[in-house]
Formats: C-alpha cells, sequence, structure tokens
C-alpha cells in the first residue's frame, strides 16, 4: 500500500500527530491539552509557511 | 532550641513508587502505542495517543519510508533505529512482515522515513508521561 502526500499535506498530517501527542503529554488537565496542543499546531503549520515564503525568496 | 530543631517532624520525603505495577504500564506503554494510559483509565489519551502515533507510522510505511534494522554503521542510521525502535510493537511488526524497504528513487519516501522515525520518539514522549502517571507526578 502506497500513496502520495503533497508536501503541505504531509507537513499537516505531521502536525496534527504530533502536537495531538505534545498537548496530551505536556500539560495537567484536559481544557491546558487542547489550547496547548492547538498552539502547536498553529506553531507547526506558521513555521511551515514562513519556511516556504523563505526559500521561495532564496530561489527568486 | 537546638533540640526543638531535632526533635520537630520532618516532611516525609516523597519517595517514587517502584512497585511492579509502574513497571508493567511503563514496559506495555512503549510495545503498544497509548496502552500505558489506557491501562490507568485515561481512555481518551491512550486512544488519541495511539491514533497519532500509528497513523504517523502507518503513514511513513504507506510513502514507501525506510524502518532502520539494526546497525553499528553510520551514525544517522544507529539513531534512526534507536527513534525507529521507539514504536514497541509496530517496528517489530514492520521488520517481520518486511515492511519499509524505502525506495530512493522518491523524494515523499524521505519524509516517510521521517516519519517512521518521529512515530517511534513520540511514543517514548507518551511512554514519559503515562510513567509520570503511574508514579503520581501527573493526573
Amino acid at each position: 500500500m502506497t500513496f502520495e502526500l503533497s508536501q503541505f499535506s504531509a507537513a499537516l498530517l505531521f502536525a496534527l500527530c504530533a502536537s495531538t501527542v505534545f498537548g496530551i503529554t505536556q500539560r495537567q488537565t484536559p481544557r491546558d491539552m487542547m489550547r496547548y496542543g492547538a498552539y502547536c499546531f498553529s506553531l507547526f503549520v506558521a513555521g511551515v509557511i514562513a519556511a516556504s515564503w523563505v526559500m521561495w525568496f532564496i530561489k527568486h | 532550641m537546638a533540640n526543638a530543631r531535632n526533635t520537630s517532624a520532618a516532611p516525609a520525603k516523597a519517595t517514587p513508587d517502584t512497585s511492579t505495577a509502574v513497571y508493567i504500564v511503563t514496559l506495555s506503554a512503549w510495545l503498544i502505542p497509548g496502552l500505558g494510559h489506557i491501562l490507568q483509565k485515561r481512555y481518551v489519551r491512550g486512544v488519541l495517543l495511539m491514533l497519532a502515533v500509528c497513523v504517523m507510522f502507518f503513514a511513513g510505511l504507506g510513502m514507501q519510508g525506510k524502518v532502520y534494522s539494526f546497525n553499528t554503521g553510520d551514525l544517522l542510521d544507529i539513531l534512526g533505529f534507536v527513534g525507529d525502535i521507539g514504536a514497541g510493537v509496530l517496528y517489530f511488526l514492520a521488520r517481520a512482515m518486511d515492511w519499509g524497504a524505502g525506495n530512493i528513487h522518491r523524494a515523499v519516501a524521505d519524509y516517510g522515513t521521517k516519519y517512521i522515525v518521529v512515530a517511534g520518539l513520540l511514543n517514548v514522549v507518551a511512554v514519559v508521561d503515562a510513567y509520570h502517571i503511574a508514579i503520581g507526578k501527573k493526573q
């Protein structure tokens, strides 16, 4: 079984799984877990978009 | 004064719980992702951890990522093996079924390799969390 993911969707899946684990393991209460997970996810996605623009500017 | 200081009751030191149950929880958390939390009645957390690690591991395999075998060669290969084996039974299953041969002709296969390594590392984080719950450091 093989499947193709675009680079962005691969990064999104990575961010979703990693932020789920970070949220659960790094905070004590369910509310804090959800907030920290969402925070990590948004940082992952923002980092991906920022890195993409940096690479675009380097190329052009 | 000195006597009063000596006779005053000192606060009891918190000793870590090293009972067999802690070892069983820790070992099961490593072998099957999320099971350490499920055994301690944290069902939602356990299922979410299991999903996150398994999705990442099998997505990595689906992208034709490489599963490292035990080796004493290149340092990055050794570290890759250390990361992979963190996934517990998923790693042994992949080795037994001969999955994860890798494909150097596809760029996305390199992502798959990283997915598999990170799935193992995330499971190690989950194991430490299950251990902290077992010894009472976390609720």
